[in-house]
């Protein structure tokens, strides 16, 4: 393969909304669907002389994402106003961490092509979150339901190098930030949202080119897809003996472009100073402790163990624990059954499949892991073939309730009796002289054929095994 | 020298334009006069060796004032929005942002 000519350099600036009841420096709660305005008060409008206080457990879940992504835990740490001018921000400055964060270094270790790589992070600062504005035609709208909302920034150093490389840092960042249960990811309601820093130089070069900053992504396709056009544009305008200039851009999710937002210079110049209504954080090392000790297991560990103690392949095993209530489920249901791989399938066939076209969430499901387990141990012990095990989990699935009560109540038990399945192959071969001669001929067609049409006369039920035995035994004669 | 150093990092053109502050020319020249007299004043303090004090924001020794994560009270919408020069029915209303 020949030499990419220009190889980028990317780093990324991801927002993460933590999952708190309340915000971040007063009582509001902290609600995606509330109407406009009706979770405000003086502290998050902005109001002069209203005072700020800290929600402890903001800090805390900043520290168990720290903690989670390998990062040094500060034990002095402060906020300090950040001044911008903009209408989503009243009182002209955001609360937020400047050099003094709650975390510093870390890393993400990622998937790609030619291995793991690690993605290092610079910090990790806790800050406010903005208010919404909507553009009308005349005027826009301001709604400060969501000022104040803690948000963790997750800072990396430039350390991705490719577009893909990105989306697989954001998976597994949300996968690690949805394990460590400080922050609900969820994309629809913003609690994601992204800045991307991209520069290109020439392949060999040390020195890093000019980047373009593209702001306020809030769909990890929006991330992958910003990315591909710059990296297109700069090499492009490289290529073409041009420059590139230092700006902030805006992707258009519609046209698929990149546009300069010609932002002047001077509204970079944040003039960050300490809050002087916020006093610093100091957190003792046994506490730090305490919160490590906490940790859930991380993916990528669970993933080894999977493999290794319920004998799954690393291809089930990746699935699973990419999502920590899926991993769970599994782990319940395969301590309650001896077959790890039947419950694998199960969950990453139908269950993922049934929960993605409802948009459902496996922790609501109704179909509990012991129900699984159960009907799992139905096929493997003969009562149930796997068209009525597919029957009985869909009902399972859509009412809850245990299968093998569901299988008696219903009569779905399979017929294994020879009597009975003889009784059907002999009606069957009756009824289909054409298909048994052309049996009888060595068409295999003609013996699935019959087997189809016992497995109709008995509801599906027959042991198709048992029935194809039947038939070869009986034709044999 | 080091005056003139210290003048020039104070640009009080550059700090209201930063502040949104429209200023004459004339008023320039007064803050600039007055600034660098405020300015001065507080550099008094780079005669003192300072070296063995840590640097503080705050002049009390307090730390860690937290609140629980509990959900109180907000305040009625028709009360805040009252509060402003234009509004609609649940939403403040500014002048249109341009990107």
């Amino acid at each position: 393969m020949v030499e990419p000519e220009y190889v980028a350099t990317i780093g990324l600036e991801v927002h993460v909304q933590l999952d708190t009841v309340s915000k971040m420096f007063c009582a509001c709660r902290t609600s995606f669907a509330a109407p406009p305005n009706t979770a405000v008060c003086p502290v998050c409008l902005g109001y002069p002389g209203a005072l700020p206080v800290m929600n402890r457990k903001a800090v805390e879940y900043t520290v168990r994402a720290g903690l989670m992504l390998d990062c040094d835990i500060q034990s002095h740490s402060k906020f300090d106003r950040k001044s911008y001018f903009y209408p989503d921000m009243p009182k002209n400055y955001q609360i937020s961490q400047y050099d003094q964060p709650l975390c510093q270094g870390g890393g993400v270790e990622i998937d790609t092509d030619a291995g793991t790589r690690i993605i290092r992070l610079r910090r990790i600062h806790l800050e406010e979150d903005v208010a919404k504005n909507m553009h009308f035609a005349q005027s826009s709208g301001v709604d400060f339901n969501r000022a104040g909302t803690p948000l963790m920034e997750i800072v990396t150093q430039p350390d991705i190098e490719s577009a893909d490389e990105a989306l697989g840092f954001l998976q597994t960042l949300k996968a690690l930030m949805l394990y460590s249960g400080v922050s609900r990811c969820n994309l629809e309601e913003g609690n994601m949202r992204c800045d991307v820093n991209i520069s290109m130089r020439p392949a060999g070069r040390e020195a890093l080119g000019t980047k373009a900053e593209i702001k306020n992504l809030n769909t990890f396709k929006g991330v992958q897809g910003a990315l591909l056009y710059e990296i297109d544009r700069q090499a492009d305008v490289l290529r073409g003996g041009g420059e590139i200039v230092q700006e902030t851009r805006r992707w258009d999710v519609d046209v698929g472009k990149t546009f300069s937002m010609r932002i002047k210079e001077d509204d970079h110049d944040y003039r960050y100073f300490p809050d002087p209504d916020l006093m610093p954080v100091v957190l003792e090392p046994k506490e730090i402790a305490d919160w490590r000790q906490e940790l859930p297991e991380a993916p990528r560990a669970r993933r080894v163990r999977f493999v290794e103690q319920y004998e799954l392949p690393d291809y089930d095993a990746g699935v699973l624990v990419a999502d920590k209530a899926v991993a769970d489920y599994f782990e319940e249901a395969a301590d309650l059954s001896s077959n790890s791989k039947a419950v694998s399938n199960w969950i990453m066939t139908e269950m993922l499949r049934m929960l993605a076209e409802r948009e459902g969430a496996i922790t609501d499901v109704l179909i509990r892991p012991a129900a699984l387990a159960e009907l799992i141990g139905l096929v493997d012990d003969e009562t149930l073939n796997s068209n009525s095990a597919k029957e009985v989990f869909v009902s399972l699935f859509e009412d809850g309730g245990m299968p093998a009560a569901l299988v008696k109540e219903k009569g779905l038990a399979q017929v294994s009796d020879s009597a009975s399945i003889e009784a059907f192959v002999e009606q069957a071969i009756a009824e289909n002289p054409k298909s048994v001669s052309d049996y009888k001929a060595g068409k295999t067609k003609a013996a699935k054929f019959l087997v189809g049409q016992v497995m109709r006369m008995s509801q599906g039920r027959s042991n198709p095994q048992l029935v194809m035995k039947a038939l070869e035994s009986r034709l044999a004669d | 020298m080091t005056e003139k150093k210290d003048n020039e990092a104070l640009d009080v053109a550059y700090v209201a334009r930063l502040a949104r502050l429209e200023l004459a020319d004339h008023e320039i020249r007064d803050f600039q006069g007055q600034l660098e007299d405020i300015v001065g004043y507080v550099r008094k303090i780079q005669e003192l060796d300072v070296s063995g004090v840590e640097p503080t924001a705050h002049p009390a020794p307090v730390v860690n004032v937290f609140r629980e994560d509990v959900v109180g009270p907000s305040l009625k919408r028709e009360d805040v929005l009252n509060n402003a020069p234009l509004h609609d029915e649940d939403q403040f209303l500014v002048p249109k942002i341009v990107e």
